[in-house]
């Protein structure tokens, strides 16, 4: 199938504006009066505010006022309240203080008294789970809220017995009593039919999402609507619960997030403080700005979850995978927590497509920032544990490694998770052959292990992937009397470019000039349709289907205008060059221009006087609010889907890994990418390359660490947190892609964020493994000290299962 | 010597303390709003709100008025002895593409150039800054908005992915090119390795350089 826009390159709209400094982040607005909020956060990793005294601060000059925890909307258990009555990490915000300037407020808060009362804590979901061990929580130390239909598990106290520490004996996880489970076939028989069994306990570590721009906000208030100029990764999916935060009627809000400096999962919607400067605002009469701090973006802005797990898989002799036995510690933090935990069991069972699968799962709570989705989550910690134990196998059975994985990869309609459901296409197999034959494999590994001095060739492979979309949104197009095609989207703008992309999809499906379009997003007053957010790679299926179905629905019209304006029926029409003519007659025609002007004329469906019936509320005001200005083409996405769409990736790694620093080089790298149809080729490698990076950062450099003595972090800053700079990350980057369409998507398109990371990770985690002859780490990040240990033959300096350790 | 040192030690020396004595406030006010050259920010500056800091937070720490020359043009701006030039650029002279990611050094966002040299504007003072010049990302276009080479590298290879850091890339790229035109990519990973980016675009932001040192 060729396309005329899609598979080509272009140039996004707000390109320039990044260059050019033009691009506004939330801190870059300013409004008439504005003033300036601070947060006075917890210092302990978990107490209760018995007293707060703010009287001194308030008699400053230049202060304003205060939020406590009893002036912000009330959050149900376990959400993150928006400012804390019982703090529950370090760094959590307890109260905000206005002033007229950022220093009177800071000096404010120190008059401040805030009476707290010390309460139990822990920065270890393992210590939890002891007999008598603390409790991140007041009501408990386990659960998981559940939220976008997910299934809860409530809040509990949850211990494993001093036994089942016992039995498990050193290094290995104790398997306890774990809330939730599933399984298909017969788990033991598959163990006792294989040939290798491995049994091992894998720990991947916290990591802070770290977004470049903090999560500063300012808000005011204008005409009873309250204005937010936020920092998200989504803008109409954010709207309802932003609403919430304030306590407001979400069609009470106007967003202004045209621009998010970097969200990876952290912004994918609106978050609690951004109802600080909103609810400030509303008390003052006056436009507050709170600027968010690097290092109070560590302690708001969220973070991947670290797993302490068990992982048991069984191989027949040719490398095939007959029965996985998973269990997964999640740690959690204090609040809601994400899906981590459960999405490592449909990790294995889809990737590995193991014969017979049991997954059990612990989410524990603790004492450290809120936990939410970080690009891959679960998925991405999954195949760092998983994959270096498939070479493992494949090195003891004498398989080689890309072969291990093609025998065991889903193909299209292969199965997931407990409830079985189908993909609707998996191209891994052909990403890897492609990978495989590009990269010279079969030439490259035989420099395994190859030595000049103290370095040593590592060769690895790695994959991952991650379900790529979602159904049931709305597209909304609208045609102007001047021949535009306005593009309204709902998307955010993380930085993927595929609002534009997905756009493309609409001005495909019209036969539309790029130039001639203009891509309305970014703020609510420019009549934003109900579409998802920009995370969990679904935007290039979920979007490319709501602009489609949209794009459609104008089509219909402009061939029934023409066919009333014209004569003949509608189906006797077609479109191209802007003009909708008669198939027989192409002489007989209209121009886009003249039937956006006709449908202005004729009203009802056309210009958005008639409203369907199906599309959400936020659409329908939209439509309203554009009715009479053009040709309206407005759908619900009720396009047929044939299971869970999924994107996957492959990775190839050529490293030099020096045994006296502990320090690697990597010398080649190449990722492939099966996500469908390639919208916008220059777009899909900046995206596998980005996620590339992080996934060097997840695997050798990140992390949390925490204090248990005391609960206090160290990794607050950027320069603790290391996330990789120019200097970790190869000269080049190789990136290609499978570029098969998936059949459940109109054009063939899905998504790909989250598993180049994933890929690119154990990519190197296993090239790392393949340097040392084989040597698994089972933990994550695989720092220089702990090469120089393995190379060494020396005991590593934590203990197996300890987590949030330097 | 440090730059504050250098900068201390030049005021003494020359007595320029400065234009300030010359030129009355209200006269700058004339000019500043004759030459229609009122930044968005001039709130801020006039209405008694400094943004990032109260007067007289510190002992002796009051407001004083200084020119600074930026991209091209002098500015006067009242300027708290502890502020950096990120703030004065970002709320006194309204220039907000120079980012703050850190506020301490870490990751770059906030690069501008002083006298060609690339500096971390968020650990500058800008009483530092006088007599000397500093050019902001806004400061890189041509007369009738042509992007400097660098922009439109930046452009052509799709070099940003959030943006975020972007501004302080562009700025580190053009300060290498200005005292390397023909830089290898090692040299440019080199001279970018200041500027974190959380997306990881490093590959097309060395495109990008590489492209503008072949083109600009």
């Amino acid at each position: 199938m060729t396309y005329k826009l899609l598979g080509k390159d272009f140039i996004p709209h707000d390109v320039v504006a990044k260059v050019t400094g033009r691009a506004k982040y939330s801190e870059d607005f300013r409004a008439d009066g504005m003033v300036f909020c601070r947060m006075l956060l917890s210092p302990m990793p978990h107490a209760r505010v018995k007293s707060i005294d703010a009287s001194e601060a308030l008699k400053m000059p230049g202060v304003l006022g205060v939020l406590t925890p009893d002036d912000v909307t009330p959050q149900p258990n376990p959400l993150p309240p928006i400012l804390a009555k019982e703090p529950m990490y370090l760094g959590e915000p307890i109260l905000a203080l206005a002033a007229v300037d950022e220093t009177t407020a800071q000096d404010a808060l120190e008059k401040v008294k805030v009476d707290l009362e010390p309460l139990p804590f822990t920065v270890d979901p393992l210590q939890s789970l002891f007999p008598g061990g603390p409790n991140a929580r007041s009501d408990g130390n386990v659960g998981f809220e559940g939220f976008f239909g997910a299934k809860p598990t409530p809040v509990q106290t949850l211990k494993w017995s001093a036994a089942d520490f016992a039995k498990a004996g050193d290094g290995q996880l104790a398997l306890g009593k774990a809330p939730e489970e599933w399984s298909y076939g017969d788990v033991e028989a598959g163990f006792k039919q294989s040939k290798l069994v491995i049994d091992e306990s894998f720990v991947t570590a916290s990591i802070s999402h770290h977004s470049m721009e903090p999560r500063s906000c300012m808000a005011y208030w204008q005409n009873g609507k309250c204005f937010v100029h936020g920092s998200l990764q989504s803008q109409s999916f954010s709207v309802p619960g932003l609403a919430g935060y304030i306590g407001i009627k979400p069609e009470d809000v106007v967003l202004i997030a045209e621009y998010c400096g970097g969200g990876f999962g952290s912004k994918a919607t609106s978050y609690p403080t951004m109802a600080i400067p909103a609810l400030m605002s509303k008390k003052l009469g006056k436009p507050v700005m709170l600027r968010v701090s690097r290092a109070e973006e560590y302690f708001i802005g969220s973070g991947r979850s670290g797993f302490q797990g068990r992982i048991k898989l069984g191989f027949r002799a040719d490398g095939r995978l007959l029965a996985a036995d998973m269990f997964v510690v999640q740690e959690s933090g204090p609040h809601l927590g994400f899906l981590d935990y459960r999405n490592a069991g449909d990790c294995v069972s889809l990737l590995y497509q193991p014969l017979a699968m049991r997954w059990r799962g612990v989410p524990v709570y603790t004492n450290t920032p809120t936990r939410t989705a970080q690009r891959g989550p679960g998925f991405n910690q999954t195949v760092c544990a998983i994959e270096p134990l498939i070479d493992r196998a494949a090195r003891e059975l004498g398989v080689d490694r890309v072969a291990i994985r093609r025998m065991n990869n889903p193909e299209n309609g292969s199965k997931l998770g407990a409830e079985r459901t189908p993909v609707t296409s998996a191209y891994i197999k052909d990403a890897l052959a492609k990978g495989a034959q590009r990269f010279r494999w079969d030439e490259k590994k035989k420099l395994s292990g190859k030595r000049a001095g103290s370095k040593v060739t590592g060769v690895g492979v790695g994959q991952a992937w991650h379900p790529a979309g979602f159904t049931g949104f709305d597209g909304l197009v609208r045609i102007t009397p001047d021949g535009k095609l306005h593009i309204h989207t709902g998307v955010g703008n993380l930085g993927t470019f595929s609002h534009s992309g997905t756009a493309r999809i609409a001005a495909e499906v019209l036969k539309y000039d790029w130039d001639n379009t203009v891509l309305e997003r970014g703020d609510s007053r420019k009549h934003l349709p109900w579409n998802i957010g920009q995370f969990g790679s679904n935007t290039s299926f979920t979007m490319a289907r709501t602009n489609y179905v949209a794009a459609v629905d104008a089509v219909t019209k402009l061939k029934e205008i023409a066919a009333q304006d014209l004569g003949g029926k509608p189906e006797q029409y077609e479109i191209d060059g802007s003009k909708v003519f008669l198939k027989s007659n192409p002489a007989k025609s209209l121009t886009y221009a003249a039937a956006a002007q006709r449908a202005i004329d004729l009203g009802g469906k056309f210009s958005g006087k008639e409203i369907p019936q199906d599309i959400n509320p936020m659409t329908k005001a939209s439509v309203s609010a554009l009715a009479g200005t053009g040709l309206i083409g407005v759908a619900k996405d009720t396009l047929p889907v044939a299971g869970q769409p999924a994107a996957f990736v492959a990775c190839f790694m050529q490293i030099e890994l020096d045994l006296e620093t502990g320090q690697h080089r990597i010398l080649d790298m190449l990722s492939v990418a099966d996500c469908g149809t390639v919208i916008h080729p220059a777009g899909l490698a900046t995206q596998i390359k980005g996620g590339g990076v992080q996934g060097f950062g997840m695997a050798t450099l990140e992390h949390m660490v925490y204090d248990p003595q005391n609960g206090l972090p160290a990794t607050v800053g950027l320069h603790q947190a290391k996330p990789p700079t120019y200097l970790d990350v190869p000269l080049t980057i190789q990136t290609d892609a499978v570029d098969k369409p998936d059949p459940s998507s109109p054009l063939g398109t899905k998504g790909i964020g989250e598993p180049v990371l994933g890929a690119s990770a154990t990519a190197l985690l296993c090239a790392i493994s393949d340097a040392l002859g084989g040597h698994v780490f089972n933990r994550t990040p695989v720092s220089p000290d702990m090469i120089v240990n393995a190379a060494a033959n020396r005991p590593q300096s934590h203990r197996p299962l300890q987590v949030n350790t330097f | 010597m440090t730059e504050l040192d250098t900068v201390l030690a030049g005021d003494s020396a020359t007595g320029t303390d400065d234009t300030a004595t010359r030129w009355s406030r209200r006269e700058f006010i004339k000019r500043v709003i004759a030459s229609g050259a009122v930044a968005s920010a001039g709130l801020y500056i006039y209405g008694g709100l400094a943004g990032c800091a109260r007067k007289g937070a510190v002992a002796g720490g009051v407001e004083r008025l200084v020119s600074i020359n930026v991209n091209g043009a002098v500015r006067r701006v009242d300027v708290l002895p502890q502020e950096t030039l990120a703030m004065t650029l970002r709320y006194k002279l309204g220039l907000t593409g120079t980012k703050l990611g850190c506020d301490r050094s870490e990751c770059g966002a906030c690069t501008v150039l002083i006298d060609d040299v690339t500096h971390y504007s968020c650990s500058t003072l800008t009483h530092a800054v006088r007599a000397r010049k500093v050019v902001t990302i806004e400061g890189l276009e041509g007369p009738n908005g042509e992007l400097h080479p660098v922009q439109k590298a930046f452009v052509d290879e799709l070099a940003p992915q959030c943006g975020f850091c972007t501004p302080g890339q562009v700025m580190s790229a053009v300060a290498l090119l200005k005292r390397n035109p023909k830089p290898t990519r090692e040299e440019a990973r080199f001279a970018l390795s200041g500027n974190l980016c959380r997306c990881g675009a490093y590959d097309n932001y060395l495109n990008a350089v590489m492209r503008a040192a072949t083109e600009g």
